[in-house]
């Protein structure tokens, strides 16, 4: 209880922050609205083969736009010190991390909510045809990329190029991830339901959360710490 | 029980030993000052003692627990060199985080009774990045002791602080010690330290040089301390 209570006030602190400032919030959502007109001239959204990358196309957004909140999440700490502040407190490494990654997670699943009805209007592609499944999916890869971006952030919180540092590292770590949301959307998107090799790709990105999330909970001390 | 007990602390940078084989213990009720050169590798220590750091070798344990163990965390209380305050909340936002990280029964009057002792009551609402200079150090200082540590680690605590702030901090640590608190202050404002100290700990290049209670003849010349034990 006391955990849980903990992780909720440190992702509470987050939103609230992030709220007040809209430094990461701002970036984030005119950075994935300007790829997203980018992208619809570059590619014919009458063409079939525009339609049939268009899961791609709104995933490389949402990670593109998902690494700049990702950047602040342990950045914003730095400022007086509040990062000892933290870890100085009797709250353990794992509700502090929890509490980050919940923080990203709504920021990056509100990002989504507002990007997605702007994808169908520029590639001419119905959202709500599989919503239900659609959102399962953008719930599930958004928290994979919520954990491993969440943890790199507290990995490279030091390091001066971080800005720089964060994507290199997590993109090639969210490769499945990615490719799973890829593959599920792209049909779901087209108003196919998820069935037979597909459901494959939804275990891969179940597993992918269960994974990282365990992995992360696991690591975080020693990332925090040394 | 030692409030503080350092056995063989090494801390290693790549190669370079910042800490060499650090050991002292401190009693419940001791101020002690902690002193030493520009890198003598004070606050490297701090960070270890507060659990910020991991030692490379040797450990810290507080009230017999190990530092890095999170429920001795709740014992100790840290004024490092930033305010560990967010600009972006409000005084009452910032203290009543904290309260509630620490667990303590109701964060909101315990925000509000800190807020008053540190005369920031009327502006608890405020942001605290519209705070002046001084407010923001009192804002510092209430979220160190809010939650009553028994352990004080305080890194240069008088360095950035004005004159309202230095006496706020001063009133708190003498009320704290007669509690039976226990202080460990890094510092190089020698007199002001020896003053309040019944300790001293020297460090003189990673290395423990000295550790004892603080006499009569540091107080009457402070700078006996380094002719005698460190480096000229």
């Amino acid at each position: 209880m006391r955990f849980l209570r903990q992780t909720l006030t440190v992702a509470a602190k987050d939103l609230r922050s992030e709220l007040r400032t809209k430094e990461a919030l701002n970036a984030s959502l005119s950075f994935a609205l300007v790829i997203l007109l980018l992208f619809s001239f570059a590619f014919d959204p009458t063409a079939d083969t525009t339609r049939e990358i268009s899961g791609g196309l709104l995933w490389l957004v949402f990670a593109f736009a998902g690494a700049l909140i990702l950047n602040r999440s342990f950045a914003r700490e730095l400022e007086n010190d509040c990062l000892d502040a933290l870890i100085a407190s009797p709250v353990p490494g794992p509700a502090l991390f929890l509490g980050k990654a919940l923080a990203n997670y709504v920021l990056l699943l509100g990002i989504e909510v507002v990007c997605l009805p702007v994808f169908g209007v520029f590639y001419n592609v119905h959202v709500a045809g599989q919503p239900l499944w659609l959102a399962l999916v953008l719930l599930l890869a958004s928290w994979g990329v919520s954990v491993v971006g969440t943890l790199f952030s507290a990995l490279t919180v030091n390091l001066r190029l971080r800005e720089l540092m964060l994507p290199m590292l997590v993109y090639p770590m969210l490769i499945p991830c990615l490719m799973a949301a890829m593959q599920l959307t792209t049909p779901l998107l087209a108003g196919q339901p998820l069935q037979g090799d597909l459901l494959a790709w939804m275990r891969m990105l179940i597993g992918f959360d269960i994974i990282f999330t365990s992995l992360a909970l696991v690591l975080i001390d020693t990332v925090l710490i040394g | 029980m030692s409030a503080l007990a350092v056995e063989g602390v090494w801390k290693f940078y790549g190669d370079y030993p910042a800490l060499r084989d650090i050991s002292f213990e401190v009693e419940p009720g001791q101020c002690v000052a902690l002193l030493g050169r520009n890198g003598a590798g004070k606050t490297t220590l701090l960070r270890v003692l507060a659990g910020l750091s991991r030692a490379s070798k040797g450990g810290v344990k507080v009230f017999d627990r190990d530092t890095l163990d999170r429920d001795a965390r709740s014992s100790i209380g840290i004024i490092g060199h930033g305010i560990a305050i967010y600009d972006e909340l409000s005084a009452l936002e910032n203290l009543r985080l904290f309260a509630a990280l620490y667990s303590l029964d109701d964060p909101a009057k315990t925000a509000l009774h800190w807020l008053e002792r540190t005369g920031l009551e009327r502006v608890k609402d405020g942001l605290v990045r519209e705070f002046s200079r001084g407010m923001r150090q009192r804002l510092a200082v209430a979220r160190a002791f809010l939650h009553n540590p028994r352990l004080l680690l305080l890194d240069e605590p008088f360095t950035a602080l004005d004159d309202r702030a230095i006496a706020l901090l001063q009133g708190l640590l003498r009320d704290a010690l007669k509690a039976g608190g226990t202080v460990l202050m890094s510092t190089h404002q020698l007199r002001e330290a020896l003053e309040l100290a019944t300790n001293v700990v020297l460090i003189s290049r990673g290395k423990l040089a000295h550790q004892g209670p603080r006499t009569q003849e540091m107080l009457d010349d402070p700078g006996y301390l380094y002719r005698t034990y460190g480096e000229a």
